[in-house]
């Protein structure tokens, strides 16, 4: 075995080879950003958009994200050539692209505008395709623009290789080449669950959220109108980057403020349906495990893996939470509660989420969700769509003053806070189940154990004398090896969390583009900063909740008219395939 | 004859084909072969039904079906002609043909079935009988240096044959 440190020439330096599996991301370490649109550190290696091109000495020029590195490689990473090379496919990128840059919600998040700007690209030599192909409006989460796909087929593997979906692929060949779901489908009309994650690798505008701001106006302008808003926990630690913070940076205040100037009437805190979707959710999970009826309970905040199980594993939907996620118990109290308190008629109160996701869009309109003819929660506005909002009134975010969440609905624990970072759900559940079980106060309930960045973790812990077996997992496709896994009886979990977004809703469809991981590990200590910041940590110690309890939910967790307000049920989904 | 295919499809010899091919994903282009080869073309149905055995999402399936020009979606008709519009055949003048056999059949490159389901014109990339340019394919039967003609004529022979069995 040679010991000695192997090398390869970029660019004149010498460059160590460590564990990299590609040159691409060794001469990214080197300090050369090589361009890319289809090359994702987390994704499979597809070698399509030939824009990380590199001279070696003796090869040619090659792709370097599909070329292992190799001792002794003198490598060029800008000649004449590849230079040239670059430019030529960005121009016929662009020749087939829909380029009204200005009027797109990519535009300055977009990777095609940003190498075309950074390559110099300025005369296109090629003629524009005239042919405009339909835009699919038909999900009520996302937008598909077949005229802006480059056809870098990110969508493509995310879906099937982090969600083990594969609603949407590659058709036809050359120049017919496109991007759609099976048969030329709508997206609505197929097994697509609306988490988004195509829009979050999408380089171009060609798959973006739905965008509901000019609604949100038009309630904001209405004078009729109250118009109350709920902020995920996720929001906050990222809506920041929009406007030059850190990742993680908790900007609630600030956010809060915003939308006040903006003409919200009331601002609230989703942590505090949070705390209350743990009052149900522990408690129902305590009564499962004591019965050991419909072991394991999974988790049921995300509508992204509620519409997966519902279409691929119907047969586990009696092991789902019945609890509603914490967007639609807000929607629920705030339809039940503040008609009353606000002296308004129902249909005159307009509820607005703000929220990290795309799904929560789709999980809006479910018509299980409304009462009376009135949605639950009117509108879903993603973190981006509210950056635009506020830069769109021209108000300078970052030199306003924070301001407080209106109550009573702005009460909320860390617990309800960490629901925004995979684990968080599990760990706040925990928080409850501990000491319920215990019987007696607990202090320092921190479960680190089911922190972190693994795409599966799982945790023993005794609880009151007894051991409860936990697992979290993150990726639909994880999810799904899970409940293969214990469907075999190859492990035996009590509780069951599952997100479908990587890292949980910090790294949901409607954040600020990011492909990095750091940023999502930064999001995420930005959450447990702002649950240790919290004046209370536990979700039973949430007096405003209980409050809400005694006040209109019928006395108690577990009451009937409690019951009823929180929480749902599930449909069967699996004919989506039925011809 | 004269009967149109039915739209809805006994998937009987679906499943005897998928489990000759033992259910294999990496066999997908042999089992749609062979299905095609049964039905004359793939259906949504049958496309649906091959990704829900296979346990492959549907997108994929149809990726693979019209990435190959060897498979219709389309239902086709009882005689296939096969015309290669190859290098060779084109300077041969191979669009003659082609011009001569749509006006028969009242056929354009985008309906390229007739009605009666009788007949279905298709161009190829290259049959690799470049000697024989202009060449075309009915039914499995080779013909070379072909003219409009002969291409018309037989058509004729086949409408006439079909009449006779009709009768």
């Amino acid at each position: 075995m040679e010991t000695e440190n192997k090398f390869v020439t970029v660019n004149g330096i010498e460059v160590k080879i460590g564990s990299e599996r590609n040159l691409l991301e060794l001469i990214r370490k080197a300090g050369i950003e090589i361009p890319t649109f289809c090359y994702h550190s987390e994704l499979s290696i597809y070698g399509a958009c030939r824009l990380c091109l590199v001279d070696i000495e003796g090869r040619g020029v090659v792709a370097s994200c599909s070329t292992p590195p190799e001792p002794g490689m003198v490598i060029r990473t800008d000649t004449r050539e590849i230079r040239e090379m670059r430019k030529i496919n960005i121009e016929l990128l662009l020749a087939n692209h829909n380029r009204e840059c200005p009027s797109c919600v990519r535009s300055s998040s977009c990777a095609l505008q940003d190498i075309a700007r950074r390559l110099g690209v300025g005369d296109i030599r090629y003629k524009q395709r005239i042919k405009m192909q339909k835009i699919d409006k038909s999900s009520p989460s996302l937008e598909r623009d077949p005229n802006k796909c480059i056809l870098c087929g990110d969508c493509v593997r995310v879906c099937k290789e982090v969600q083990g979906i594969g609603a949407i692929d590659f058709a036809f060949r050359g120049a017919d080449a496109c991007v759609v779901p099976a048969f030329k489908r709508d997206l609505g009309d197929v097994e697509c669950v609306n988490c988004g994650q195509c829009a979050a690798v999408c380089p171009t505008g060609a798959l973006i959220p739905r965008q509901h701001q000019d609604k949100v106006w038009d309630a904001i302008y209405d004078p009729d109108k109250i118009v109350v808003a709920q902020i995920a926990p996720a929001v906050r630690v990222a809506l920041g980057e929009y406007f030059g913070f850190k990742p993680g940076e908790n900007v609630s205040g600030k956010l809060v403020k915003a939308l006040k100037m903006m003409g919200f009437d009331y601002v609230y805190d989703t942590c505090f349906a949070a705390d209350m979707t743990i009052w149900e959710e522990a408690a129902e999970f305590i009564k499962r495990l004591e019965n050991q009826t419909d072991l394991p309970m999974f988790t049921s905040c995300c509508p992204a893996w509620v519409k997966y199980a519902e279409i691929y594993f119907p047969e586990m939907l009696p092991h789902l939470s019945t609890c509603r996620s914490p967007q639609q118990i807000f929607g629920a109290v705030a339809r039940k509660v503040l008609p009353g308190q606000l002296g308004a008629k129902p249909q005159n109160i307009t509820v607005v989420s703000i929220m990290p996701c795309s799904a929560k869009k789709y999980e809006a309109q479910l018509p299980k969700f409304t009462q009376e003819g009135n949605p639950d929660v009117d509108y879903v506005l993603t973190t981006v769509e509210v950056g635009r909002m506020i830069n769109s009134m021209g108000i300078k975010f970052e030199e306003l003053e924070p301001e407080a969440f209106d109550m009573p609905f702005g009460f909320a624990t860390g617990a309800g806070v960490i629901f925004g970072a995979s684990g968080g759900v599990m760990e706040a559940a925990l928080r409850y189940v501990s000491e319920k079980l215990n019987g007696a106060p607990m202090n320092n309930l921190n479960f680190k154990a089911v922190r972190g960045n693994a795409t599966r973790r799982e945790a023993t812990l005794t609880v009151a004398g007894r051991q409860v077996s936990v697992a979290i997992v993150h990726g639909l496709e994880n999810a799904r090896k899970l409940i293969m896994e214990q469907k075999a009886g190859k492990c035996k979990f009590d509780f069951i969390e599952v997100m479908a977004c990587p890292g949980g809703c910090i790294a949901g469809a409607g954040q600020p583009i990011t492909h990095s991981k750091k940023v999502r590990e930064q999001r995420t200590t930005g959450i447990y900063n702002a649950d240790k910041s919290m004046q209370l940590q536990k979700s039973q110690d949430n007096y405003m909740v209980e409050q809400c309890y005694q006040q209109h939910l019928g006395g108690c967790s577990g009451c009937e008219t409690a019951h009823h307000t929180l929480h749902t049920g599930y449909t069967d989904r699996s004919g989506i395939f039925k011809t | 004859m004269n009967k149109k295919i039915e739209e809805k499809q006994d998937m009987a010899a679906v499943d005897r084909i998928l489990a000759e091919n033992r259910y294999s994903k990496a066999k997908l282009i042999a089992i749609l072969q062979a299905i095609q080869e049964e039905y004359r073309y793939l259906s949504e149905g049958v496309i649906s039904h091959v990704a829900g055995v296979l346990k492959l999402p549907p997108a994929q399936v149809y990726g693979v079906a019209t990435f190959y020009a060897h498979f219709s979606l389309k239902p086709k008709g009882k005689h296939i002609f096969r015309l290669c519009d190859g290098t060779a055949c084109h300077v041969k003048k191979s669009h003659g043909i082609l011009n001569a056999l749509y006006q028969r059949l009242g056929l354009s490159p985008e309906k390229n079935t007739t009605d009666d389901m009788m007949f279905t014109v298709e161009t190829v990339s290259c049959l690799g009988a470049c000697g024989l340019a202009p060449v075309m394919i009915v039914d499995g039967e080779v013909y070379g240096q072909v003219r409009p003609e002969k291409a018309v004529e037989i058509v004729e022979t086949i409408i006439a044959s079909e009449k006779n069995n009709q009768e």
